[in-house]
């Protein structure tokens, strides 16, 4: 099982307004399939992300699934590369190397869609 | 070693082909899909596409021990499982036993956002997982497209797509992949560019209110097949394609005649009733006693220890068995025993197609020698006259096939030409019986001829028959003026001729005894005669004999007479025998 966990601790700063109160570990799960240059950008683009915009608080779980071809079902995994966002809830699926940052954010929904808290 | 397995006939040899085990399709395909390609089955919503792939997985590993993968992008697993459960379907068990595997791939529009560049390896990873858990021979896709509405960039999608084939075809599995249908296309995002191999179209249509779902082999490349339209059924076994793929006329041709069950209508028809497996139409209006000649022949098959199936177009089995029993004819036993079938449905509730679907599947069943279809022509009421005839057509071609022996009832209404109505399937049948009645004299008779019979010498003339409490019987020929007399009529003629025959039976017996009194009296004359005639002999014998003696005695006093005068001289005069008589006498 090589699943290489990213974990940054928590700066205690609150950057997003439109985040819980309280801090919240971000649980995310990157689907590659081989260490293919879409991957490896997309990990890297992911990483990039959550260093911006969690600082601290997030967990990216890297599954390879021609490691893990089982664990594909699950999270209904078609498209690879494919960022899944555990928690918090409800489920996101972004799919892509995530090179489109605007796309991504409003994916993870890291980028405020409500106006005020 | 995938061009070894699995040739079915000659024509097809080189093109390895997978059966589906889809009663029918295997026919029309020349043997199956072809093996370790792709195939597309598009078709409108509710047309049959998923059960249709559903079918061909289960058949393959209960059939032909080939393990399966169902990926599904529109229902899950448990809702499969239980929509084939109503066709005797058990997934579950499947799955427990590992010869099945079902994927169900949701892809949701409003859960993903696309970020940049991606690709389908998911998956591919996921197919790839599930065909090697259970070393699936046979893949099914439904309804693949299914990704066009959850992923936007088509682009990549038909990309992957194209590889995705190419993967499955590497793969060496057979693949169904199904897709909607789209306007004026085969399917919405035209997937049969990626599918060269086989394409089957699937089609529901509904007509003046009557539903049909048709399947057509758009391509096949590499093989022959059936380029028709085929009615297909959905019942409690699946599906079952109709495949009458030719409407020829190679069938083997019988000598054997068999009895119509009514001994004087045998020998109206050169004396031995009907060839086995032609087409026999009776043809009448109504209430002249189609049904009745019918019944008659399904007891004669049964008599025979044949199986006789009955469809019945106007009649429930229950009305049409107390009818019969009411002229005599009991068929309650040959059902019980099983001999015999009945079949009785509406001819509205289904299209012609599915009719012919629901007999061709039955005849398979029953395995019937003898099918009676009452009547037919009830059937035109539901399609077009040129549909039902083509469905006539095929049905008499597929019984004919069978060596199966068919009689058509056919209703004529009273205004039409007789002859006229039917003439579209009179050509198709082998011996037409035409009922009539005749209205003469205040009263309607019943009236029956051979129209025409092929290849027998067949009466030309009309006969009365009635319904009598033993069944149908044919009367004697009375010929009148205006033709063959019927019902009192006939029965007036009856009685004169038995008058007029007893009279002239008198006659002769007259004539007869006269001559023997002529004879007897000319014999006695004969002995009379005879008798005068011996008694007039008698006298002149007597005379005779009186005479000779008197003549001796005259010759003996001679003698004497001259020994006594002894002038021997004397009787030199006498005749020379009556001296020779005498010479040892004259010496002494």
């Amino acid at each position: 099982m090589s699943t290489p966990t990213k974990r940054a601790k928590s700066t205690g700063q609150d950057i997003l307004p439109g985040a819980n109160g309280e801090e919240e570990t971000w649980e995310l799960r990157l689907y590659i399939a081989g260490q293919t240059p879409r991957s490896v950008a997309a990990f890297a683009n992911a990483k990039r992300l959550c260093e911006e915009h969690l600082p601290g608080r997030y967990k990216i779980e890297v599954i390879d699934l021609l490691l893990n071809p089982q664990l594909a079902a699950g999270d209904q995994i078609v498209a690879i590369p494919t960022l899944v966002r555990k928690l918090p809830e409800p489920l996101r699926r972004i799919v892509g190397d995530l090179s489109n940052t605007e796309r991504a954010l409003v994916g993870l929904q890291l980028r405020p869609a409500k106006p005020g808290n | 070693m995938t061009k070894t397995a699995n040739q079915t006939t000659p024509a097809n040899r080189g093109l390895a082909k997978t059966p589906t085990g889809i009663q029918g399709l295997d026919e029309i395909t020349g043997g199956g899909l072809p093996r370790g390609r792709p195939t597309l089955v598009c078709g409108s919503a509710g047309c049959g596409k998923t059960l249709l792939a559903m079918e061909f997985l289960v058949r393959g590993i209960t059939q032909f021990g080939e393990p399966g993968v169902f990926m599904a992008f529109e229902e899950t697993a448990a809702e499969l499982t239980q929509n084939v459960r109503s066709l005797g379907f058990d997934l579950d068990d499947l799955i427990e036993q590992k010869k099945l595997a079902i994927d169900f791939v949701r892809v949701e529009r409003n859960e993903i956002e696309e970020t940049g560049e991606y690709d389908l390896e998911g998956l591919f990873v996921r197919l790839n997982y599930a065909i090697d858990s259970v070393g699936a021979k046979r893949v099914v896709l439904d309804t693949l497209e299914t990704l066009f509405s959850g992923l936007s960039n088509a682009a990549i999608l038909r990309g992957e797509l194209r590889r995705l084939f190419r993967w499955l075809k590497d793969k060496g599995v057979t693949a169904v992949i199904t897709a909607e249908r789209g306007d004026g296309t085969l399917t919405r995002h035209g997937l049969e560019e990626y599918v060269s191999d086989c394409v089957i179209l699937l089609d529901h249509r509904v007509t003046d209110q009557v539903s049909t779902r048709r399947l057509r082999i758009v391509k096949y490349r590499g093989t022959t097949h059936g380029t028709n339209e085929y009615p297909f059924l959905i019942d409690e076994d699946g599906i079952s394609v109709l495949p009458v793929t030719s409407l020829g006329l190679q069938h083997e041709v019988s000598n054997e005649r068999i009895s119509s069950g009514i001994p004087r209508l045998d020998s109206m028809l050169g004396g031995e009733g009907y060839y086995r497996s032609s087409t026999v139409l009776v043809s009448g209006t109504a209430g002249s006693g189609k049904t009745s000649l019918a019944a008659h022949f399904a007891i004669a098959a049964c008599q025979r220890g044949e199986r006789c199936l009955y469809f019945s177009f106007e009649e429930s089995p229950g009305q049409l068995l107390r009818n019969m029993r009411s002229i005599g004819i009991d068929l309650a036993p040959w059902v019980a025993q099983g001999l015999l079938h009945f079949h009785s449905s509406r001819a509205a509730i289904h299209g012609l197609e599915m009719h012919l679907a629901t007999i061709h599947k039955l005849v398979r069943d029953f395995q019937p020698r003898v099918v009676i279809m009452d009547p037919v022509g009830c059937l035109t009421a539901v399609g077009t006259r040129r549909d039902a005839d083509v469905m006539l057509t095929r049905l008499i071609d597929f019984l004919k096939m069978q060596e199966i022996t068919a009689l058509l009832t056919s209703l004529t209404s009273g205004d039409e030409s007789l002859e006229q109505t039917n003439t579209d399937i009179s050509s198709l049948v082998d011996t037409w019986l035409l009922l009539r009645d005749l209205e003469l004299g205040g009263e309607r008779n019943r009236v029956i001829n051979v129209l025409k019979s092929r290849g027998m010498a067949h009466s030309n003339q009309l006969r009365e028959f009635l319904l009598t409490n033993q069944g149908v019987e044919l009367q004697d020929v009375f010929l009148g003026a205006e033709g063959v007399l019927t019902g009192s009529a006939r029965m007036v003629r009856e009685s004169t001729e038995k008058a007029a025959s007893l009279l002239r039976r008198q006659e002769v017996e007259l004539k007869q005894r006269e001559r023997v009194l002529k004879r007897e009296a000319l014999e006695a004359r004969i002995i009379v005669l005879q008798k005068e005639f011996e008694a007039e002999e008698e006298v002149a014998k007597r005379d005779i004999d009186q005479e000779q003696s008197r003549e001796e005695t005259h010759r003996q006093d001679r003698d004497r007479m001259g020994i006594s005068r002894q002038g021997d001289k004397v009787l030199q005069d006498v005749e020379p025998p009556i001296r020779n008589h005498k010479p040892p006498r004259s010496r002494t």
